[in-house]
């Protein structure tokens, strides 16, 4: 086991994630931004209209790729926490912090996007859809997880504390997603009242699937500069960063 | 040495269980008041709504389980907090037992001071909002179940805001949204006991969440417990 | 650059000193040192080596090193704000450290071991006692948590502290000096061998500080290891007392 995790282990070492963070950034960043243009002509001009929804349907390239994001981020925050509490890494500990704004944001953009895709379709801009319920319980989760954080003097207590919640957050998400569409279905809700995709044909799916691409490129972009500026924060009295922004 | 034997696990959490007893009978103010706090948000819906017993009657699942989560909520804050202050909770950590099962005998405790009894007020407010007393034993065994878990999830959120200023608050915003399932499957196990129908699938649920929350909660307290102390 | 190099190279020693040096009072100390085959006696029940405890970025303490050998005490002295306090809260495991190592009886063991914490007994500032019951009620909850006690051990420990006349009152209504006393009669009760004491005589009136002497002084001779932060002397027998200043920070 030996030899074997060392290169694990240098991720622990703040000087170096700082120089690898910034090599990488370009390397996500320009990706993500050629990938959103990309699925952005293609799902507004080059896609025909749904035949359902009319135009409106267009604004799913923004709701899908964000909701499964806001997920996806609370997933890796969970992760970075939990390896941070285990292998007592400061960096990982960082890297969580540096997530939690991007994924509470990405939550707030499939809310708002999912009630402007609500208001021409149904007339309101909320219902009780278990999708837009699910994420709105998500946010909570995310605001909690954030509240704690700043509520906690000591930056080591703040860190652990919150990878605890958030190692139980993440065990949560799966109840409490089933449990929000057990509960709509119990109920019997107007099926006109579902957020129902368009069935997708090649022309709508390539360009929703680049977007998926293109936001989780931006999301390890915006990551890695927060973490920057995060590992910054942190080790400011140390010997390194005078070399380091030289 | 002494001549004295160590202590076992049953024993500790006996001795837990007794002190958090007798604290409860020297200060029964902390203790009944989250149960006027039900009585009182119960009473609130109606004033705000309508009078009439049967409208009542449709939304009397929401309210019940809306007031006794608040009530809990209240109960919870003072979980841990008091025995953090006065160096308690470190003497527990310190004792060579597991804190694992120390935290949950005082979670128990604290079920039974504040869980089991707003689960029996219930019913009576039930009858206020215009639920038959023959809805009672389905109401009471949701409630049960839920108000347990719901204990459990505090513990975490408890440990978790040691030491934060006007942690009352935080502490409802964390433990909240973990638990929505429970509100849902509660809820919905105390509208078919209302309505006369078996509720036996939904309480399934809500033992299925219970006995998770049994082996994982305590866990996750007591490493908040932990990190809350330094 | 050459001026950057002396920052460099001076920071380390800027940032906390700490001066580990085991003299004891009126006597030339002897380390003891583990030495395989020596009879049991001359051994460090307790040895911490390079314990080091860092709050954001500042150091409290660092690389902090002591050996304890059985009855003998080892007196933590210092400024406020040295990280007397931090260090037997270290030592006790309830504040993680960066670095460092226990060995107790000669195992290597966390700061976090069961059986570690079965050994050792922690008090604190304030006595760890319930506002609202009974001083006996209290002390049959910390004890009984570690071992049964009968009550008429109870009732001797209470009477050596001279607390017997208040124990069967509420907390809430005795001053300082009357709980640290009934603290003291669990301490005594717990059947620990290290003790680790903050501030240990304050609060006590001049009568209650000789019965703690009394108490500190018998554990000692029994084999105990004794560990106390402290700013006021404890009147134990100097022979037995090793001491560690710590210095704090050097703004």
């Amino acid at each position: 086991m030996g030899t074997n995790w060392a290169w694990f282990h240098r991720f622990g070492s703040p000087p170096h994630v700082y120089r690898l963070a910034g090599l990488l950034t370009p390397w996500f960043a320009w990706p993500a931004a050629l990938s959103i243009l990309a699925a952005l002509y293609g799902g507004l001009v080059l896609a025909p209209p749904d035949y359902q929804q009319g135009e409106g349907f267009r604004i799913i390239y923004v709701h899908a790729p964000s909701a499964w994001l806001s997920v996806m981020i609370y997933a890796v925050m969970a992760t970075a926490a939990g390896i941070g509490l285990i292998w007592r890494m400061k960096v990982a500990h960082a890297a969580a912090a540096s997530c939690a704004g991007i994924g509470a944001w990405f939550t707030v953009v499939s809310l708002v996007t999912g009630m402007l895709w609500g208001k021409p379709m149904w007339g309101t801009y909320w219902v009780w859809d278990p999708r837009l319920t699910a994420q709105l319980v998500l946010l909570f989760l995310y605001l909690g997880y954030i509240g704690l954080r700043s509520g906690i003097d000591d930056l080591g207590r703040a860190d652990r504390a919150s990878a605890v919640l958030a190692l139980v957050g993440v065990v949560n998400i799966p109840i409490i997603r089933y449990s929000v569409e057990w509960w709509n279905s119990i109920h019997q809700a107007p099926s006109v009242m579902k957020m129902e995709k368009p069935s997708m044909p090649m022309e709508m799916l390539v360009p929703l699937l680049l977007m998926f691409l293109g936001f989780t490129l931006y999301f390890a972009a915006v990551m890695l500069v927060r973490l920057r500026a995060e590992i910054l924060r942190r080790e400011r009295n140390a010997s390194w960063i005078r070399e380091a922004l030289r | 040495m002494t001549a004295t034997t160590p202590a076992g696990s049953w024993q500790a959490a006996r001795i837990v269980l007794q002190r958090e007893w007798l604290l409860a009978m020297r200060r029964p103010a902390q203790v009944l008041q989250p149960l006027a706090f039900f009585a009182v948000v119960t009473a609130m819906f109606p004033l705000g709504y309508t009078p009439e017993l049967a409208k009542l009657r449709a939304i009397a699942p929401g309210v019940l389980w809306v007031g006794a989560l608040l009530a809990s909520l209240l109960a919870l804050e003072h979980l841990f907090r008091e025995d953090a202050t006065d160096g308690t909770l470190e003497q527990y950590v310190l004792s060579g037992q597991s804190l694992t099962w120390l935290l949950l005998a005082k979670t128990i405790a604290h079920w039974l001071l504040t869980g089991l009894p707003l689960t029996l007020m219930a019913p009576w407010l039930g009858v206020a909002l215009g639920v038959p007393l023959s809805a009672a034993t389905g109401v009471m065994a949701a409630l049960a179940l839920g108000t347990w878990t719901l204990s459990l999830l505090g513990s975490i959120g408890a440990g978790l805001t040691l030491g934060v200023r006007r942690g009352g608050v935080l502490l409802s915003l964390l433990t909240l949204p973990l638990a929505v399932p429970v509100l849902v499957f509660g809820a919905r196990a105390t509208e078919l006991a209302i309505v006369g129908d078996s509720p036996t699938g939904a309480l399934y649920l809500l033992g299925s969440l219970a006995v998770l929350g049994l082996t994982l909660a305590p866990l996750a307290a007591a490493a908040a417990v932990r990190i809350g102390l330094e | 650059m050459v001026v950057l190099l002396g920052l460099l190279l001076a920071a380390p020693v800027a940032e906390l000193v700490d001066a580990t040096d085991l003299k004891s009072v009126g006597r030339k100390a002897v380390p003891v040192r583990f030495r395989p085959g020596a009879p049991w006696f001359c051994m460090s029940a307790l040895v911490v080596n390079n314990l080091s405890v860092y709050r954001g970025e500042r150091a409290i303490l660092c690389r902090v090193s002591f050996e304890l050998a059985a009855g003998r005490a080892l007196v933590i002295t210092g400024p406020n704000g040295a990280g007397k306090t931090t260090l037997l809260r270290t030592l006790c495991g309830l504040v993680e450290p960066e670095e460092g190592e226990l060995h107790w009886r000669s195992e290597r063991r966390s700061f976090r071991d069961a059986e570690y914490h079965v050994d050792l007994a922690y008090l604190g500032h304030e006595a760890p006692l319930k506002m609202d019951l009974t001083g006996r009620e209290n002390l049959r909850g910390l004890v009984g948590l570690r071992r049964d006690v009968a009550p008429e051990r109870v009732d001797a420990a209470l009477g050596e502290m001279q607390a017997g006349s208040f124990a069967d009152r509420a907390v809430r209504t005795l001053s300082a000096g009357q709980r640290r006393r009934i603290a003291f009669a669990a301490l005594g009760l717990m059947g620990a061998t290290l003790w680790v004491l903050d501030e240990p005589v304050t609060n006590l009136d001049r009568a209650g500080e000789a019965l703690v002497q009394t108490l500190l002084s018998r554990h000692l001779a029994t084999g105990g290891l004794l560990l106390a932060a402290t700013h006021q002397p404890l009147g134990l027998d100097p022979a037995c007392c090793d001491s560690l200043v710590l210095a704090g920070a050097v703004p």
